[in-house]
This record gives C-alpha cells, sequence and structure tokens, in this order.
C-alpha cells in the first residue's frame, strides 16, 4: 500500500521548502519532489569548476524576511551569516568609487566626496524610503484579495494594512500612490543630483526586468526590492556562508525537522486531477503519488500548460496563463580566478558598474530592440573574500549579473551569441579591473536561454514572471489565480510567480502555506 | 466591401434582383428572381444550387486532432467514423454557445470543421499543450448546397450512381466532370441534401455541371431569403438571429445553452472533459431555464384581429428575426425569435424561447403581433420541432 500524503510539493526551491516547513509544522503530511539531485532550484550553491562553488543563478542578497527566518530557525540547521563592512560600492571611471554602509552617516560621508547637497538629504532619504518600504513590507505578506470582487476574508486581511499606514502621513501615502508608477530615475532626481549616486540605486529598479531606469513603473520595481531586503545599499551587513545554496540547504533541514519527506530526482510529469481537483501527481518514472493537496513550486506557465492535462484547464485561463511576461533579460557570469582582481578598491562588497543613468538606459536600449548589451551594466560578487569555503585556497570565485541580454533575440540565437556576450561582459568587467582576464582559469557564461534549459526557469526569468506594477500583488501571476489558488480545486502555486513575485524571501511559500491552512479549515 | 464568392460569376449573371446581402465578408444572393418564392418551392420540390461558400472551414489534423475536438465540442467525436459527419455545438467555459457547425473526418485523424463565425483563435486556445494543427481551409475550398427532393438523382447524374448510397450524415470523395468533389450528406435545409467542396479553382466549372445534369429535373439557384425559410420549417435555429454566440456578447442574459435551445441532445457529458462541461452538468441537474419550441400561430385567431380592421390577413413575404413576446394568461413566458409563413404546410410557424413548463407540445400560448401598428395578442399552439420533416431527408 503506497504511502499517502496531505500535500505533495512539486519543487525543492526555497518557497516549496518554505511552504513545506510551515505545513509540516501544522501538523500536515507533506512530501517534497525535487526533479534535481539536489534542493534549491535557482537558489544553489554548485561546483561549476573543480573546487569552485558558485552561487549560480540566484544570489545571496536577500535574507528570508524576520518574520519567516525566525520561524523556521534556520540558524539552528547550519546557516552562517559572514559579516561584511561595505554593503555596495558602485566603481565609477578613473578609479572613482561610492561605497555604501549600514550607517547612514558613514554613506553620507562617502557620498559627500560626490556632492555636498546628496549627503545632506541622504538621512531623509534612507528615512522616507524606509518608511514607505515598511507599507510595501506588510503589503507582501498579505494574500492579495480577489479583485474586483473581494471576499469578506480579503477585506480582513487588508485591514492588517491599515495599521502600518495609519503610520504615514497624508503627504507619505500621497508620496507612496504617486511613487508606484513613477520612473526610478525620475525618484531619484526628486531627491539628489549625482548621477553616480542616482545610478547605483536606479539599478535595483531594473534588476532583473526588460525596462530601463527611465520607463515608468520602475520606481515600484525598486521599492518592492527594498522591501525585501534586496537593495544591497540597504540591505543586511552580511554574506551568507557557502553561498545561496546554504540558504535552502538549512530550510531543507527545517522542513525535514519538522516531518516533511524530501524525495530528489523525482521529476513530476503531470499533475493528476479528477472531477476538477488535483488528486496527487505522476513523476516521470510512472510512479503515482496521491495527495490532497499539490502545491506547485514551479512557475505558472509550466504549472498550467506542461503539468496539466490541457483538457482539464479552462481554455480562457490557459490562454491568459500565455500572455504572463517572462521576458527574463539578463546573464550570469561565473569565473574561477587564480587570485584576487585588482580593483582600485576594497572589493569585498559588492561591486557596481552603473556609473550613469545614461549607461544603465542606453544598455536597456539594447534589449528595446532585441539584441543584447555591448556595454551592460554589471554586478560583480566577489564572496571568496569572506568565505574561503568556495574555493581552493588562494584562489576566488566571482560571479557577474549582467543586464541586458534579452531572451528574445532579434535575428540571433543565444547558442551562438553566448561566446561574444562572454567577452563583452569580461572586457566591460576589465576597464576597473584590468588584470581580471589574467586571472580566469574557468568561466562560465548562462544566458537567459542557458538559465531556461538547466534551471527551468522560462525565458530566463529568475522571478517566474516579469516584476511589473502590472503582474503585481493582486494581478500576480494573473488575476485569476492571484490568491495561491488555481482554477484547479486544490492545486496551489507558491513559487516567485506568485504574489509578491521573486527574491528569496521565502513569502511566497509562507503565504500558500498560509492559504492551505486556511482552506483546510 | 464584401468580396464575390468563387462562383460569383455565374451567381451575378442570374441573380435578376441585383439584391445582395453580406455573408461573412462575402456578396450573397438574397434572392435571384425579383421574388423568391420559386426558389423556395424549388428547395421543396425539386432541387436547388445554393453559394455557401462563406462559412468557415477548418481542417484538423496531427496526433491530438481527436483530442483538440473532443475538448472543444460538446459532442463525442470519437464516435464519427472516417466518412462520417456530425453535427455539434462547441461552448465557452460556462457552458454557452458560441457557436455550431459539422465535423467530418475525412481520413483517419483529419477532420473539416465547418463554422459560422470565424473560430481559429478559439480552436487554436484550446490546442495549449497538445499536437495538433489547425488549417483555416475557408478560402481554399469553394463551397455548393444541393438540396431538394431530387438533389440525390441530380448528384448521381454529376457524380454517378455511386452516391445513391451515401447515407444521411456520411462523407464522400467523388469526380464531377473531372473535378475532385468532397460531398456530405448535410444541409441546412430539413430536405435531402448535399453539400459538396472544392477547389475554387473549379468552382465555375462544377457549378455549370452541376446545373446542366439538373436542368431537366428543374434545379435553379435559390437566396437566402428563401433558404430562411426553409431552415425555420426544419426547425434549425441561425446564429445572431434565434441566439447569440458567447463571443459576441458580454451579457450572460443574451447567451444560450445547448439545453436551452433544444441540442440537449447533443451535449455528451460521459465522454469525458470537455470546455463547459461542469457548468452543462450542472444545469442538466437543475433543469435548463428555457425551452425551444415550434409555435403554430394559430389562423382564425389571427384572422380575428385583422377582421377589426375591416382587413384580410396580411403575412410577412420573408421569414422574420426580429424578436417578439411569448405569453400564457397575459404573462410573459418567453420569445418568437423567428419565423415565416410556410407555404408548404400552409401555416405560420414561429421559433421560440418560452419556460420550459409551458413547452409540452398542444399548450395553448399567445405572441404578440402588430397589426396597423398596434399590439395584439395571436393565439398559438405549442409544437415539437421540426415542422416539416419529410422521410427523403434520411431516406
Amino acid at each position: 500500500m503506497a504511502e499517502t500524503f496531505d500535500a505533495l510539493i512539486v519543487g525543492a526551491g526555497h518557497n516549496g521548502l518554505v511552504a513545506a516547513s510551515y505545513l509540516a509544522r501544522a501538523g500536515k503530511r507533506v512530501l517534497v519532489l525535487e526533479q534535481q539531485p539536489q534542493v534549491g532550484g535557482a537558489a544553489v550553491t554548485e561546483e561549476l569548476f573543480p573546487g569552485f562553488r558558485f552561487s549560480s543563478v540566484a544570489e545571496g542578497t536577500g535574507r528570508l524576511v524576520a518574520h519567516v527566518a525566525a520561524d523556521l530557525q534556520l540558524h539552528k540547521h547550519g546557516l552562517k551569516l559572514l559579516p561584511i563592512d561595505a554593503l555596495l560600492t558602485a566603481a565609477l571611471p578613473a578609479g572613482g568609487r561610492l561605497s555604501f554602509y549600514s550607517d547612514t552617516a558613514r554613506t553620507a560621508a562617502e557620498i559627500a566626496r560626490h556632492s555636498k547637497a546628496d549627503a545632506a538629504r541622504w538621512p531623509d532619504f534612507c528615512a522616507a524610503m524606509q518608511c514607505l518600504a515598511a507599507v510595501v513590507a506588510r503589503l507582501m505578506m498579505l494574500i492579495p484579495p480577489a479583485l474586483p470582487a473581494p471576499s469578506g476574508r480579503d477585506l480582513l486581511e487588508l485591514l492588517k494594512l491599515v495599521a502600518p499606514a495609519r503610520r504615514l502621513n497624508r503627504k507619505q501615502l500621497g508620496d507612496l500612490v504617486r511613487t508606484l508608477p513613477m520612473p526610478v530615475s525620475d525618484m531619484l532626481d526628486e531627491w539628489f543630483e549625482c548621477d553616480a549616486l542616482k545610478a547605483a540605486l536606479a539599478v535595483d529598479g531594473v534588476h532583473g526586468v526588460s525596462l530601463g531606469p527611465r520607463q515608468a513603473g520602475t520606481a515600484f520595481v525598486w521599492l518592492l526590492a527594498l522591501a525585501a531586503g534586496q537593495v544591497p545599499a540597504f540591505a543586511a551587513a552580511s554574506q551568507l556562508q557557502g553561498g545561496v545554496g546554504a540558504l535552502t540547504q538549512a530550510l531543507a533541514k527545517a522542513a525535514t525537522s519538522m516531518g516533511a519527506q524530501l524525495r530528489l530526482n523525482a521529476a513530476v510529469q503531470q499533475v493528476v486531477v479528477k472531477a476538477g481537483r488535483a488528486a496527487g501527481v505522476v513523476l516521470a518514472s510512472g510512479e503515482e503519488i496521491s495527495a490532497q493537496v499539490v502545491i506547485s513550486n514551479a512557475d505558472p506557465r509550466t504549472t498550467f500548460q506542461r503539468l496539466l492535462d490541457p483538457l482539464e484547464v479552462d481554455p480562457v485561463f490557459l490562454r491568459s496563463t500565455g500572455t504572463i511576461k517572462y521576458r527574463g533579460c539578463s546573464a550570469r557570469m561565473h569565473l574561477a580566478l587564480s587570485g584576487v582582481p585588482r580593483f582600485a578598491f576594497d572589493a569585498t562588497a559588492r561591486i557596481r558598474i552603473a556609473p550613469s543613468i545614461n549607461y544603465i538606459e542606453q544598455a536597456s536600449d539594447a534589449a528595446k530592440y532585441g539584441t543584447w548589451s555591448q556595454q551592460p551594466w554589471l554586478d560583480v560578487t566577489l564572496p571568496t573574500l569572506a568565505d574561503a569555503t568556495l574555493a581552493p585556497p588562494g584562489q576566488h570565485v566571482l560571479s557577474i549579473h549582467a543586464q541586458y541580454a534579452p531572451y528574445h533575440l532579434r535575428s540571433q540565437d543565444w547558442d551562438t551569441q553566448r561566446a561574444t556576450l562572454g567577452s563583452a561582459i569580461l572586457s566591460t568587467l576589465a576597464q576597473f579591473a584590468p588584470d581580471v582576464p589574467q586571472l580566469v582559469l574557468h568561466s562560465q557564461v548562462l544566458t537567459p536561454l542557458d538559465l531556461e534549459r538547466n534551471y527551468g526557469l522560462p525565458e530566463g526569468s529568475a522571478t517566474h514572471g516579469e516584476m511589473t506594477l502590472d503582474q503585481a500583488l493582486h494581478m500576480r501571476p494573473i488575476p485569476d489565480c492571484a490568491q495561491y489558488r488555481t482554477p484547479i480545486k486544490q492545486l496551489y502555486l507558491c513559487g516567485a510567480g506568485t504574489h509578491p513575485g521573486g527574491g528569496c524571501t521565502g513569502i511566497n511559500g509562507h503565504n500558500a502555506a498560509r492559504q492551505v491552512l486556511r482552506d483546510w479549515g | 466591401m464584401p468580396r464575390p464568392s468563387p462562383f460569383y460569376s455565374r451567381t451575378a449573371a442570374l441573380c435578376e434582383s441585383h439584391s445582395w446581402q453580406e455573408w461573412s465578408g462575402f456578396l450573397s444572393a438574397n434572392m435571384y428572381e425579383l421574388h423568391h418564392l420559386r426558389e423556395y418551392y424549388a428547395i421543396r420540390t425539386a432541387a436547388a444550387l445554393i453559394d455557401i461558400s462563406p462559412l468557415y472551414k477548418y481542417l484538423v489534423h496531427g496526433r491530438d486532432a481527436l483530442k483538440l475536438l473532443n475538448r472543444v465540442m460538446t459532442r463525442d467525436i470519437a464516435r464519427c467514423a472516417v466518412g462520417q459527419v456530425l453535427y455539434t455545438p462547441w461552448c465557452d467555459e460556462h457552458g454557452r454557445i458560441i457557436d455550431d457547425g459539422t465535423v467530418t473526418q475525412l481520413a483517419p485523424g483529419r477532420y473539416r470543421v465547418t463554422a459560422a463565425d470565424p473560430s481559429l483563435r478559439w480552436f487554436e486556445d484550446n490546442a495549449t499543450g497538445l499536437q495538433v494543427q489547425i488549417d483555416d481551409i475557408s478560402d481554399s475550398l469553394a463551397a455548393l448546397a444541393l438540396q431538394g427532393p431530387l438533389a440525390g438523382e441530380i448528384l448521381q447524374q454529376a457524380a454517378g450512381p455511386a452516391l445513391a448510397q451515401l447515407k444521411y450524415f456520411r462523407h464522400a470523395s467523388a469526380a464531377i466532370a473531372g473535378m475532385d468533389v468532397s460531398i456530405t450528406r448535410t444541409g441546412y435545409t430539413g430536405d435531402l441534401g448535399y453539400e459538396l467542396f472544392a477547389d475554387p479553382a473549379d468552382a465555375e466549372r462544377l457549378w455549370d455541371a452541376l446545373m446542366e445534369a439538373g436542368q431537366p429535373r428543374l434545379l435553379r439557384a435559390a437566396g437566402q431569403l428563401a433558404l430562411d425559410m426553409v431552415r425555420i420549417e426544419a426547425g434549425l435555429l441561425l446564429v445572431a438571429v434565434d441566439f447569440i454566440s458567447s463571443k459576441k456578447t458580454v451579457f450572460d442574459v443574451q447567451k444560450s445553452t445547448p439545453y436551452e435551445l433544444g441540442l440537449g441532445w447533443t451535449v455528451m457529458l460521459e465522454k469525458g472533459n470537455f470546455v463547459g462541461r461542469a457548468a452543462l452538468a450542472a444545469e442538466r441537474e437543475r433543469g435548463a431555464a428555457w425551452a425551444t419550441v415550434g409555435l403554430d400561430v394559430q389562423w382564425d385567431s389571427l384572422e380575428q384581429i385583422y377582421k377589426r380592421y375591416g382587413m384580410p390577413i396580411h403575412l410577412p413575404e420573408t421569414a422574420w428575426g426580429n424578436a417578439v413576446p411569448v405569453y400564457s394568461d397575459e404573462v410573459q413566458i418567453g420569445r418568437a425569435t423567428s419565423g415565416t409563413w410556410s407555404p408548404l404546410l400552409k401555416k405560420y410557424v414561429v421559433l421560440a424561447r418560452i419556460q420550459p413548463q409551458y413547452a409540452k407540445p398542444g399548450t395553448p400560448v399567445c405572441m404578440e403581433a402588430t397589426v396597423e401598428a398596434q399590439r395584439h395578442m395571436t393565439a398559438a399552439r405549442v409544437t415539437a420541432l421540426p415542422f416539416y420533416n419529410p422521410p427523403h431527408k434520411r431516406a
């Protein structure tokens, strides 16, 4: 007699593991099914070259939100945070730099080297943004209402917003509503004069989206990133030991310690639907596992178009899942280095190569026309400076997030463009650390196509759908299934394609588990 | 501007009335002579040739062709053998009719679908995740309907005696004057009849060959006005007149389900999941809100009304399709959606959608009738459909 489960979770990404933990904690029998030989999904540390371990897709900027991290007690499951000094260093031409620290005054002093006026405004900016981010952070923890016809429970859920919103005065509330649809460059122009400062911040408004900083809605992307702890200039002053994979390893231990079971190398072929309700899954091996509830950590398109028999899904709904914008537009490049590259500054912090708003905007032009940026903006991390466990002694790993590299190229294909993109990234980096090319022992470029093929991220979108205002909140992934539920009863979503989107916050998994338990009655 | 159909050179030459209408972007003759009555009688007593090229036609093929069709259509297409034709409606996810048409399995796994409205997008939406190819062949097939009690003899004359074996709702390939023609024994007249599909390049020669073969049996071209009368006699509904496609209105009240339109027999709830199944299963459970019936308007009652004006009965010469209220004891119970004087049956026949408790044949009801711009109620009796169902239709 095969074992039966209360809940099956398709995919052991961080959100799948968070959902598994909460459900197991609530006493449900949970089985997590992962097709890869390791847990983590896109949040993995991989030995891409012998002895060199990389955070291959997701980076370690994000932390689970405090509330989830506290619930799951990850420090008890081996998660170690290494302190770092600077949070972010913007590399500027001619050896210049602009570093950001947790200490507002210290950052202001650094900004003062570029603009006294901006330095003076910095503390106010921090206070104002933290104030808005606090409301957005509460918004992220909500199960979005089903608009335009919210249920009574939706309205109760919205009441949770009242308290944080009341901490804002009318002007601040007005600012929040006004800011969301703005271009991030306009938002920053209202505060600062220094282009280098604005560029260093603006990157987080276009990170992972195919928009440029002068496009509408990027201020929302920025605020959401801020609330999720993903804007490096405002992030925690620590680095995950062992890369981002350490987070999902700890999550897996937390989940199993709470009683969830985990099966690796178990690819789910199809979600079984009986009379409109999810009843279990069929694995690629043909094995059938039944359960009362199935929760998909896969992205919405994969979930609805690949894991379900199309006969079971309403055609209008199925069509609407085809209109979700994924539009992956960034590449990853990983370098194994024989030594520390010589930057003109301390390289322990994340290094950002995006010296001006125009630089970012021009890089985005390429994506607009279906080509990749010859001069991309880069986010560079050298985690081995703080964490020697990732490379052989004396050697280093360096990872680059490069944008824009759109999944859909107009007249080329990624299999022929991969190498030339790698050269362009490397030569961009070499403008700030000229010895990098000589230090490279091994290198790997992950184009959006590679991210799709190797990590199951459609169109290379690490966030399971572009994080734009029209695909956020009660519209994520689409209005018809924005409450973690789907039109198939007992089938839920818990991945980054749901509210509040990408980033290793764990909120999606947390909220999905909350919804599942609420529906359980 | 409407475009000419592949038969235009022939239909235009015959169209003395110069009365045309637009049908799916094509010019379509209303009537060829100054009155349509001879065309009506041709359909009912001899044979008529009707240009139906404006129909939308699709070829569905590939591994999952059957799966797609069974997902979209309410009938069980698995029961459509090679060489067979099925009439079927298709519904949206709420079980409301989008359109109806025929499905013909031309060869194993190759299906031709006819539709009144463009349907490619709906079929393709439903094909997500399936391995199936849907070709819009509307413009690459000219189509003619050969209808009437003598249609079989004319077709055998033109295409050979083997066509005598072609049964009702079956398909055959044949040659007419050396041209390949795909023939189904189907139609929109409720009479013996065939629909012929051919290469548009052959259209004019095909028309000529049929006209020549039909000449001794008084074959004539018929237009839309005659067709509209016979389809009401046959109890066949017309989209946008008797019901509205659920894709053409945003108001639920204007949409209809197969059960409401008397097409419950086409809904195969047992065949597995299909679009609208859940809603239709629920509707069958609770019963449909409407029933589609025939009304036989009582001549005496109508005569009484006209008498008050000192007039004899004056009926519209063509079929009408603007809805009027239907009453029982002065309470409205539904609507009449189209009607016509039937010269053959000598009856005023009407299609109506009424509350199901009044649907029993023989139930007396009233229909609004306007005489000299004044409203009246004329008596009518509920009748089962069709009004006219000759044995030679299926024989």
